[in-house]
């Protein structure tokens, strides 16, 4: 059967799977931070995750191994059924802090995927063309960077990820810079844009509603060294509008019980930060 | 008040300045309070550039002097600044590199690397290279410290994102440290051309055939304070030239960045 149903099995294989992944780091005092242990987390192919949990637990550390830019200190992390080794070329990342290149202007900033992958210049610069239509952004071709604004650049941070098609798309804590009328409207456009090409996405934030607005399943992380507590499924149909889903019945009831989860988590890490700063 | 009648206030005090200082300065040579053979006269000093501008001086025409000082200056400099940056990026990107090195680099910077210009001068001899060398060995720990430190602080996250995006170690270095370091870079190109030219004086005046280094030794040799005063004026004026044709270079390379925040400038 193995032999015969390859093209079966596809589907069964995860996009990204973190198999009781731990990470530590070296402190500046030669100590040691956990961030994560044993976090368990398997996310299909085309499915939207979101990753919730309280502030510094170690969200954005499970996002680094997935992208191959961290190893874990124990486990092991795999995207499409392999261990991750390096860099994949399949990732998209979209960062928390804008990582746009402040010297490049729009253009070239979208353009930066396609030319840093040796695509002919004349082919890169029409897909990055068609990019910035997408998100809205024809006209600021040649604008740079501190001229737009926030949810423009934001824009362009999309823009520059997708256009190498990655079949897995990272988010840390994207729109969280974002006052928030702007950012239900690119959350809106996010889910425009993740139906276009549908790569597996692993949205980390620490805003809940955000989280089941956009997510196909919720993941609520433990207050450091993050482990994964729960996992709730999110039935809510799409196509979804973020500003009108919350209303629904349906969505009400799963961020109380997300929140009940949650809860614990935040005033375990809060209580924390407030004993270390009270010595 | 506005801003046109602020504009013009500044001009007039910057005038008066101007005349109290030189004037003073005249006043007090004509009045005998300060002797001119020892501190020059500023109306003197014009004398002497005029004659030089006229019938040229002992060592050929002032142009002539201005010309290998400049070629001197603007090699020294030009090579210096590849290297150091060169060696910067390098080091600040390789650990390794920089480990290794690193020591050397501040031993070298801590000798007063004016007095090598004596070796240079004995082991190359009173032409060109010997005052190049110099400005080279000025200009290049300038520009190595700032380029190093400015590939040291690349955002972590524009780098991430350069790689994830599919940049190799090359393109890394090429598209997001160089114009990331740039800033720090371009700072040092102000201060290092200075030290060029400062290598090359240094140099001619150390031994040379020509330049306006031997112009200020001759006039020191000759007791002649307004001459040596004259070569200063001319090496300021130079200067001054060179350092509006960087800025208006540096205007061109980082017209990525936002505007400066208003505030007093130099």
């Amino acid at each position: 059967m193995s032999a015969t149903t390859s093209e079966a099995a596809q589907p069964t294989q995860p996009a990204i799977e973190l198999r009781g992944v731990s990470k530590s780091f070296a402190t500046p005092n030669g100590g040691r931070y956990q961030a994560l242990r044993e976090l368990s987390l398997t996310v299909a192919a085309g499915e939207f995750c979101a990753v919730v949990g309280p502030t510094g637990c170690g969200k954005s550390t499970t996002l680094t191994l997935v992208a191959g830019l961290e190893r874990p200190t124990e486990g092991a992390a795999l995207v499409h059924g392999s261990p991750v080794l390096g860099i994949g070329r399949d990732i998209g990342f979209v960062f928390q802090n804008d990582a746009v290149f402040p010297w490049k202007s729009v253009l070239d900033n979208v353009l930066a995927g396609p030319r840093f992958r040796s695509r002919p210049p004349d082919i890169a610069r029409e897909q990055a063309r068609d990019w910035l239509r997408r998100v809205g952004l024809t006209g600021f071709e040649d604008r740079y960077p501190h001229q737009l604004s926030g949810g423009m650049r934001k824009r362009v941070a999309l823009a520059q990820s997708l256009i190498n098609e990655p079949r897995i798309l990272l988010m840390d804590e994207p729109f969280s810079a974002l006052d928030v009328q702007t950012r239900a409207i690119m959350s809106d456009e996010l889910l425009t844009l993740w139906g276009l090409t549908k790569p597996a996405v692993v949205f980390v934030t620490h805003d809940l509603e955000e989280a089941i607005a956009l997510a196909d399943k919720v993941v609520v992380l433990t207050a450091g060294p993050a482990t994964v507590k729960d996992v709730f499924t999110v039935h809510l149909p799409r196509p979804r509008t973020v500003q009108e889903v919350r209303f629904e019945p349906d969505f009400v009831q799963l961020y109380q019980r997300i929140w009940h989860s949650l809860r614990d988590e935040v005033n375990i890490a809060y209580s924390r930060t407030t004993s270390v700063s009270a010595p | 008040m506005s801003h046109q009648r602020y504009r013009t206030v500044v001009w007039l005090a910057r005038l008066l300045v101007f005349i109290v200082v030189i004037g003073g300065w005249e006043l007090c040579a004509r009045l005998g309070i300060v002797n001119p053979f020892f501190y020059g006269q500023p109306s003197q000093v014009i004398g002497q550039i005029q004659t030089w501008i006229q019938n040229g001086t002992a060592q050929g025409s002032l142009w002539a002097q201005i010309a290998v000082t400049m070629q001197e200056t603007i090699l020294g400099w030009v090579i210096g600044v590849v290297l150091g940056v060169v060696f910067g990026v390098a080091l600040g990107r390789s650990r390794f590199l920089s480990d290794v090195l690193g020591p050397y680099i501040k031993i070298m910077n801590s000798i007063p690397r004016i007095v090598l210009g004596s070796i240079f001068i004995v082991a190359f001899g009173l032409g060109l290279s010997s005052k190049v060398l110099l400005a080279v060995v000025l200009v290049f720990f300038a520009v190595f410290f700032n380029a190093f430190q400015g590939t040291r602080e690349v955002d972590r996250n524009l780098m991430a994102n350069a790689r994830i995006l599919g940049a190799s170690r090359w393109r890394v270095t090429r598209e997001v440290v160089l114009p990331s370091a740039f800033t720090w870079i371009i700072a040092s190109l102000h201060v290092s051309f200075g030290f060029a030219l400062i290598g090359a004086i240094v140099g001619e005046f150390l031994g040379a055939q020509q330049g306006l280094g031997l112009l200020i030794r001759t006039a020191q040799g000759t007791f002649n304070a307004n001459g040596v005063l004259a070569a200063m004026v001319i090496v300021a004026i130079v200067a001054l030239i060179a350092e509006g044709l960087i800025t208006a270079i540096e205007q061109r390379i980082l017209r990525w960045r936002p505007p400066a925040l208003s505030g007093p400038s130099l």
